[in-house]
């Protein structure tokens, strides 16, 4: 008992829409040119290789058409964002070294209190750079990275160089080419054979800038036996243009290892939030993504897990919730390529106010990959008749003797259950936001306690204004 | 006063010219147990939900005072923390949410702003020793409490965690929608067993059936005949061994006699 709350009625619209006054220490042009990436990169101090990589990746971006599938990404005009922007000298250990802004900033969106509570490191992400990282002294003994990645770049080239790009190269899509050319920031984990890390690490991302480019690379490498579950949050202002947020993340799990990533992302309704996310899991390891979207304008976004040795098992928990302009295009991929591989995803999709959310899933069973056992199950709410779903599941299989199974439901969030619910007491507003939080309940149940509070307490504040 | 008064209540199905009530009149108080018997079609749960505030229904005409206060003006919600209470015939089902959050739920919104305004949320070993207690009236399992509220449970089950939810509301009137249909024998035994445990002198049950059946379990002290949206008839328990003996049919002649 418990997990469910009492919806407070009231509150408000979107809470983290609130900005800082711009004090950069860097800022580049607006736009995008060689010459740009040139400036970031030799402010990064990188080694020639990397620049030589961002430079290929621009020729890849330029030379690929935008996707014609999926969100209406018409409204970007790459010529009016900021790719770069630098907001403090250095990257703090403590926050009492984060310039003041800053950290009221992070205050007010209660990190430093989390981590004093229930994480084992954290990293802080502003416009451009991490401007705050820790890490638990006892997992750095055992081994552990966990920095950020052009620190990681700087300090560990040869274990960074030997994965960079292999799960996700330049020429995946267009977006991964751009952020390849002009990432900057994300977070870089390494967990030794058998290092299991009980508490979560987290990172934190936020946009302040108005009409800026965020692109961070995120390198996960859990290796034999080991475990990690690494969670990130974002928010940004709300501002009349647009904004842009475009990350990859690359993951590999080696033998017996488990990785659960967790993403609850609560943009303002000015960010597209186009993120390439791409997992390798090796024999017997387990990688799970818990993909929770509730901001954003625009986002695109299907976590993959490609199972790749024997028994290795991928699991895709994704929750979406479109409001007013909203379009949440979400899902999932996996490729079964090893036998007796087995995967499970679970979409669950809210929609209201006009909003539109799409379910979009992969699942390939490769020819060799014997006895895999998949389940697809995918379900859509919507709260009004203005409101749309819609499911695109592409299920391609070359192997013989698999177990597939796929389920789509759609319901409508009905008058004579709130009716029903009302009858025992409950306010109109609160007797939806139960129906809400009972149907995205498989998903909240998989998060941590502190999570799953936040992310029913998100819904119930999306909800607010549904009902008269 | 009595508790309820229903007084020429008109009631057609909204955004229809389909009348449905065409002029009810009924009163009772808390202690007694009343109950509706009528053929299919004759309005006896129309009624019941008219009653409670179901958005599908439209008054036409007439009023209803319940504890001294106008009913039709209030929503589902505050008639349900003025002390109503429907049993519903085909209770809707939360998937996702047990059946212990729900009435957790449930039992806070009744204690919402009370006289000074401020909330008073039930303390949780409170809330499970009342709702144990409920539970081993209804014999229901302890378990099922954390299953989702109605989600897979047979038509049985789901009359049972109606009264269950009765229980734990305690409402001043009690409107039983059916609450008969689907039970075996035993289970009609528990159920109706549950419902005179707990109608006393603080609760009152209108009883909407339309077999006596469940009569045989928990005694009336008035029975109203319900046919074409009116009350027909009303009289003391002895009219249910008449209805038995003659059928609706028998009253139907009679009236129109």
């Amino acid at each position: 008992m418990g997990s469910i709350e009492t919806p407070d009625v009231g509150l408000g619209d979107y809470k983290w829409g609130f900005h800082d006054e711009e004090n950069p220490v860097i800022k580049t042009e607006r736009g995008l040119d060689e010459d740009i990436i040139r400036q970031i990169s030799a402010h990064k101090g990188e080694p020639q290789w990397m620049l030589d990589f961002r430079l290929e990746s621009y020729e890849i971006f330029k030379s690929k058409p935008m996707p014609n599938w999926g969100a209406d990404l018409t409204g970007i005009d790459f010529d009016e964002i900021y790719y770069y922007l630098k907001p403090a000298e250095a990257n703090a250990r403590s926050w009492d070294d984060v310039p003041e802004t800053i950290k009221n900033t992070f205050e007010r969106l209660g990190i430093p209190e989390a981590e004093r509570k229930f994480l084992a490191g954290v990293g802080a992400q502003y416009e451009s750079e991490v401007i705050y990282h820790s890490l638990k002294t006892e997992l750095e003994d055992q081994g552990v990275l966990f920095l950020d990645t052009d620190q990681a770049l700087l300090q560990h080239e040869d274990l960074f160089r030997e994965h960079w790009a292999t799960i996700i190269p330049p020429a995946d899509n267009k977006f991964a080419a751009l952020n390849s050319a002009v990432w900057s920031g994300g977070s870089f984990i390494y967990v030794p054979p058998g290092v299991r890390i009980e508490q979560p690490l987290q990172a934190y991302f936020r946009i302040n800038a108005q009409n800026m480019g965020q692109f961070e690379r995120t390198l996960i490498i859990v290796d034999e036996g080991a475990y990690v579950h690494y969670v990130e949050g974002c928010t940004a202002p709300t501002y009349s243009s647009d904004s842009l947020h475009s990350a990859v993340v690359e993951i590999l799990v080696k033998k017996g290892g488990r990785c659960r990533y967790t993403t609850i992302q609560n943009w303002s309704n000015n960010v597209y939030n186009l993120v390439t996310k791409r997992a390798v899991a090796e024999e017997d390891a387990t990688m799970e993504w818990v993909d929770g979207n509730l901001g954003s304008k625009v986002t695109m976004k299907y976590p993959a897990v490609i199972l790749k040795g024997e028994r290795a098992h991928g699991e895709i928990l994704s929750i979406a919730f479109a409001g007013e302009g909203q379009h949440q295009d979400a899902g999932g991929k996996v490729t079964h390529v090893a036998p007796n591989t087995t995967s499970v995803i679970t979409s669950k999709s809210i929609s209201k106010d006009g909003g539109r959310s799409s379910y979009r899933g992969l699942l390939r069973v490769n020819k060799d990959a014997e006895e895999s056992k998949s389940k697809v199950v995918c379900d859509a709410l919507i709260i009004d008749p203005e409101s749309r779903t819609d499911t695109y599941p592409y299920i391609n299989i070359a192997a013989d003797q698999v177990d597939i199974g796929h389920e789509a439901t759609v319901s409508k969030l009905g008058e004579e259950q709130i009716y029903y619910l009302m009858s025992r007491g409950l306010s109109e507003a609160e007797a939806s936001a139960l129906i809400v939080a009972g149907f995205i309940e498989p998903i909240t149940k998989e998060l941590p306690l502190e999570y799953a509070v936040e992310l029913n307490r998100l819904i119930q504040l999306q909800m607010e204004g549904s009902v008269g | 006063m009595p508790d309820l008064v229903i007084r020429n209540l008109h009631a057609t199905i909204a955004d229809t010219d389909t009348e449905i009530l065409k002029g009810i009149d009924l009163e009772m108080s808390r202690g007694e147990i009343h109950a509706i018997m009528g053929p299919n079609g004759s309005g006896k749960s129309t009624l019941s939900h008219v009653l409670m505030g179901h958005p599908g229904y439209e008054v036409t005409a007439g009023e209803v005072l319940f504890m001294g206060e106008d009913l039709l003006d209030m929503a589902a919600d505050e008639r349900s923390r003025a002390g109503l209470f429907l049993s519903f015939q085909y209770p809707f089902a939360v998937p996702g949410v047990t059946v212990a959050n729900f009435i957790r739920m449930a039992v806070n919104a009744h204690r919402k702003g009370g006289p000074d305004g401020a909330d008073d949320p039930i303390r949780i070993p409170e809330f499970r020793k009342q709702l144990q207690e409920a539970m081993e009236l209804l014999e229901i399992d302890k378990s099922m409490s954390s299953r989702s509220l109605n989600d897979g449970f047979s038509g049985g089950e789901k009359k049972r965690f109606e009264i269950l939810q009765m229980a734990m509301l305690k409402p001043k009137i009690a409107i039983l929608d059916e609450t008969d249909s689907g039970l075996d024998i035993d289970a009609l035994r528990i159920v109706s067993g549950g419902i005179n445990a707990l109608v006393g002198d603080d609760m009152g049950a209108l009883i909407i059936t339309h077999y006596q059946r469940i009569l045989d379990h928990v005694k009336p002290d008035r029975i109203h005949v319900l046919m074409d949206g009116r009350i027909v008839r009303s009289g003391g328990p002895e009219l249910a061994h008449e209805l038995e003996a003659s059928g609706y049919a028998g009253i139907a002649e009679e009236v129109s006699a």
